[in-house]
């Protein structure tokens, strides 16, 4: 195994398959019946729980917390489901040092939160192991909506629409559904297919359509959809990335960190993905954590993140960056990346230290270089193109409380549109609350 | 969906938990939140005389146990009645029931036991459009010093005269309230329906000295370096209320008496085995007081998805369900065998079952130098202390021996056949053995 670590360049089967599949398993592992008990009885059942104000999605954090306390986890799971549709995969993914466990009062009096991600997976696998739907639909309303991308954002919405009875379609640019869920999120928080399974358990409600390989832009346009149906969502998130603009940047192995995490999802057999024996990542949010993460858990010997600001500047929360480091993985801090070398192939990366200068941030004289066999650019990802009449604010599509776009009768939400951090859980809230918006106005009550 | 609607005495109401007569009760501000909170009922803090309303401490009235991590197990109070005039309470009473016709709505009542006292407040009371009466027989302190609460219901006569009185002064139904602290329930509870009690309710507190303060030498709660006994309610009391309960339920002279079954109910389970025990609605209050009215509302998704499971459709299929099974000692089967089984894959090595065999029971467990722990058949006597004292769940479980198999223990085969101890050679009374 050792040997296969030390092979220059990027090669494939640098571990055996049981230390990939091991590397590869749950980051975060469910809990025994017990184990969920116990991590129950710390709940303390807050009045105005601050935990509950923290999560994007506002579950009733000690309700569903109780209900599990007291033997029911399926009823802890409605809970969770009524107000988040993806319950389970937000359990799995949420960054929640960052959210609802920052707030817990336990983590605030002792340091150590009740862990609710865990205890919210080990409700909602309870319950979808039980492989029925728990949400009925009302009846037809006739009405229908068509919705651009199927991302937790666009998912979340069509569950709440189907629920109310309107007829969904989803146009899917890729042949699968889900999103970053399926493309992105890193390989250790959702084992098991779980993404894809969680989608299928989502459309039982039944209502919602899905065609895939269909793109706004190219095989369908707005124009038609708002002709079409009563009302659009879109929810097609942020499908281009930045560049270094550097020269060498089309050398070999100088990859797209999303796309890296794609390949990985979508490989069948982890021992046949090549990757580099010195991979440097450029980048400090969770992409370049994930990135960084699952290129040492495939075998890479040498794995650096390089972000051009300083620690407490980086997006990645304490715990991820914690995390990497734990596996290996060499942060440094305050340099941007000003030469790729190599010929044809990359061979190593020039980075000059950055430095403050009259509140911006510039680079000094004063370089290094890494050796490295791949470069993965996880600096940030874009818009892709969208209909020209609809308003931009900054780089997103601009929306207001309520989701609604520039244009009448065109909603829009998740990564693609203004407001909130790029999250899954955020996305889902997003979703919902234009549904809620959407049927309040397909009724005529808005 | 099961159906949670309930009717007790006739009153009807959403689901069947109720707030007890208590603080959380005690005005029109607190009983509109626990109404929007999802609670079916309320029985009204328990109203008193007309004229100046008595008095609280005004220190300390409350004392408590906690269990790990300071989970509160049992509470005591030294609260008397409402201390707000009854004006006050009857126009606020009169506006809730207006705004929430749903729910069910109480009075609890206690005036000293004087004939025209009870006469007179009864059909005042009963113009706010409240659902019925409860009468407060139970309060252990303070009141019973003054000849009422428990001072009432430790006295069976005081009770059924009371009763009547009552009910020759209002059509509307009348629920008594039973105190705990009486040697046996039934004398209590049968003179209420000799009285003609619509239905009884129970647990009341139960007399207490929660701490003893070791720097004042006072008991808690301490008011002014004394202290007093209190009503104690919460978890802790359950088991003493449950058990009131199912006598209650099963007793020839009161079966049928419907029943509001109070005390230390704090999830759904505990509400379905109050229900199962006889109870036709349960009553809450220390798990409100420690949580806030929004408890009620793990309260409703367990019960009902505990019923769907068990395809109960409605309440009338669960209530005292279990009150068949509750029987008398002597009635036991002494044919059914068990054994203790200890899951040596579970068994974290603890030594717990073997030091409560070995030190205080039947030296049934064996423990070998590597740790490992085995039940002795031979001297297992099944009494379940291992169970109980096992910080693994169901890593020690008893197994029911076979008809027909050998215990080992008394080297007799099982029998097949029921025996109980009315039969049994060694009991001198022993009616016909076979
Ligand atoms: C590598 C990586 C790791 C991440 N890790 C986490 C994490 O651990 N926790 C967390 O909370 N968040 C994480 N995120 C962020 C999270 O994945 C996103 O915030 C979330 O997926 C956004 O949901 P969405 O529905 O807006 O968009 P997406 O998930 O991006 O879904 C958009 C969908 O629209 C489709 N689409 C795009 N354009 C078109 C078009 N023109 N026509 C039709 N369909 C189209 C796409 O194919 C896709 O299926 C991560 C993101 C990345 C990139
Ligand atoms: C502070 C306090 C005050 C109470 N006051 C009354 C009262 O006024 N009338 C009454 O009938 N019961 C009163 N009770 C008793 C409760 O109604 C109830 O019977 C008892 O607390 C047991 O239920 P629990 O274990 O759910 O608390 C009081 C209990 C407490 C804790
Ligand atoms: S803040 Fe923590 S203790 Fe309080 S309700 Fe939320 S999870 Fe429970
Ligand atoms: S609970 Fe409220 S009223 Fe009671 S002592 Fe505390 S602050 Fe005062
Ligand atoms: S008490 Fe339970 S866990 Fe401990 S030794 Fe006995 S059987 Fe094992």
């Amino acid at each position: 195994m050792t040997s296969s670590m030390r092979k220059s360049g990027v090669s494939s089967g640098r571990l055996d398959a049981a230390s990939v599949q091991s590397n590869f398993s749950d980051l975060h592992p469910p809990y025994d019946d017990h184990e969920a008990l116990v991590a129950a009885d710390r709940c303390y059942f807050c009045h105005d729980a601050p935990c509950v104000t923290a999560c994007p999605t506002s579950i009733d954090i000690p309700l569903f917390i109780r209900q599990i306390a007291t033997g029911t986890p399926e009823a802890a799971a409605r809970t969770i489901l009524n107000q988040n549709i993806l319950g389970g995969m937000c359990a799995r993914v949420c960054p929640t040092e960052t959210l609802c466990e920052e707030a817990c009062v336990r983590e605030i009096a002792e340091g150590k939160p009740v862990e609710i991600g865990r205890l919210q997976r080990h409700a909602t696998d309870v319950l979808m192991e039980d492989d029925t739907h728990p949400f009925t639909r009302s009846a037809s309303t006739g009405k229908t909506v068509a919705i651009v991308g199927a991302g937790p954002a666009s998912l979340a919405c069509a569950h709440r629409l189907a629920m109310y009875g309107h007829d969904v379609v989803i146009y899917e640019a890729r042949p699968k559904g889900g999103g970053l869920n399926e493309f992105g999120i890193a390989a250790y928080k959702s084992t098991n297919d779980f993404a894809k399974k969680e989608v299928d358990w989502l459309l039982k409600i039944g209502g919602i359509d899905i065609r895939y390989g269909r793109s706004l832009g190219t095989e369908i346009s707005l124009d038609n959809l708002q002709n079409e149906f009563d009302a659009v969502f879109l929810g097609m998130g942020l499908s281009g990335v930045n560049a270094l603009s550097l020269e060498g940047e089309d050398k070999n192995h100088v990859d797209d960190a999303v796309a890296f995490i794609a390949d990985l999802r979508q490989a069948t057999d982890l021992t046949t993905l090549p990757i580099g024996r010195r991979v440097v990542i450029v980048g400090g949010g969770m992409t370049a954590i994930d990135a960084g993460v699952q290129a040492k858990l495939l075998g890479a010997e040498d794995v650096t993140i390089v972000y051009r600001r300083g620690k407490d500047a980086m997006p990645a929360s304490k715990f991820e960056q914690d995390l990497a480091q734990q596996k290996g993985v060499r942060l440094v801090f305050d340099a941007a990346p000003v030469g790729i070398e190599g010929n044809g192939s990359l061979t190593a990366v020039r980075f000059a230290y950055t430095e403050q200068q009259d509140g911006k941030l510039v680079t000094s004289d004063e370089t290094f270089t890494l050796p490295a066999d791949q470069l993965f650019k996880a600096i940030g990802q874009t818009l892709g193109p969208v209909p020209d009449n609809i308003q931009l604010e900054g780089r997103k599509i601009a929306v207001d409380n309520f989701g609604r776009t520039s244009l009448d009768g065109v909603w829009a939400g998740g990564d693609c549109a203004t407001g909130g951090d790029d999250l899954t859980v955020t996305a889902v809230a997003e979703g919902r609350d234009a549904a809620e918006d959407m049927h309040s106005k397909l009724m005529g009550e808005g | 969906m099961a159906d949670l609607n309930s009717t007790f005495c006739g009153i009807k109401s959403p689901n069947p938990f109720w707030l007890a007569s208590a603080p959380p009760t005690d005005k029109e501000y607190n009983v509109r939140r626990a109404f929007d909170a999802g609670w079916g009922g309320v029985v009204w803090k328990t109203l008193g005389m007309d004229g100046p309303p008595v008095v609280n401490v005004n220190g300390p009235r409350y004392g408590a146990i906690w269990g790990a991590d300071r989970r509160l197990l049992g509470l005591n109070n030294i609260e008397l009645i409402t201390d707000r005039p009854l004006d006050v309470n009857l126009q606020e009473m009169t506006r809730v029931k207006r705004d929430y016709p749903d729910r069910a709505l109480i009075a609890s009542v206690m005036v000293p036991c004087e004939e025209q006292a009870w006469k007179e407040i009864l059909p005042k009371i009963a113009d706010t459009g409240c659902d019925g009466f409860e009468l407060n027989f139970g309060c252990p302190h303070g009141m019973a010093e003054r000849g009422m609460g428990s001072a009432v219901g430790q006295v069976p006569e005081y009770i059924e005269m009371v009763t009547r009185w009552c009910k020759e002064a209002t059509d509307l139904p009348v629920i008594v309230k039973l105190t705990p602290n009486v040697t046996n329930i039934l004398y209590p509870a049968e003179a209420a329906k000799k009285g003609g009690a619509d239905g009884v309710s129970l647990i009341n507190t139960i007399n207490s000295i929660t701490s003893v303060n070791l720097d004042t030498m006072s008991p808690e709660p301490m008011i002014d370096g004394k202290g007093t006994h209190g009503g104690y309610c919460g978890p802790a009391v359950k088991p003493i209320a449950l058990n009131m309960v199912a006598e209650i339920a099963r007793n020839a002279e009161t079966r049928g008496l419907p029943i509001s079954g109070i005390g230390g109910i704090t999830t759904w389970r505990d509400a379905a085995e109050f229900l199962a025990l006889g109870a036709g609605n349960v009553q809450v209050c220390t798990a409100a007081m420690t949580y806030g009215f929004k408890v009620v509302q793990e309260m409703i998704s367990g019960l009902s998805q505990w019923m769907d499971e068990q395809g109960h459709a409605s309440l009338d299929e669960i209530v005292g369900r279990a009150v068949p099974n509750v029987t008398d000692w002597q009635y036991l089967n002494l044919n059914y065998v068990t054994k203790a089984r200890i899951d040596q894959d579970l068994c974290i090595k603890c030594g717990r079952c073997y030091a409560a065999c070995e030190d205080t029971s039947h030296q049934a467990i064996s423990m070998s130098p590597e740790r490992v722990f085995d039940v002795k058949d031979d001297e297992c006597v099944a009494c379940n202390l291992c169970v109980n004292v096992c910080p693994v769940e169901n890593c020690i479980t008893m197994e029911t021996l076979e008809p027909g198999s050998m215990d080992e223990r008394t080297g007799k085969v099982v029998e097949e056949a029921f025996a109980d101890w009315t039969t049994h050679p060694n009991n001198p009374s022993a009616t016909a053995a076979e």
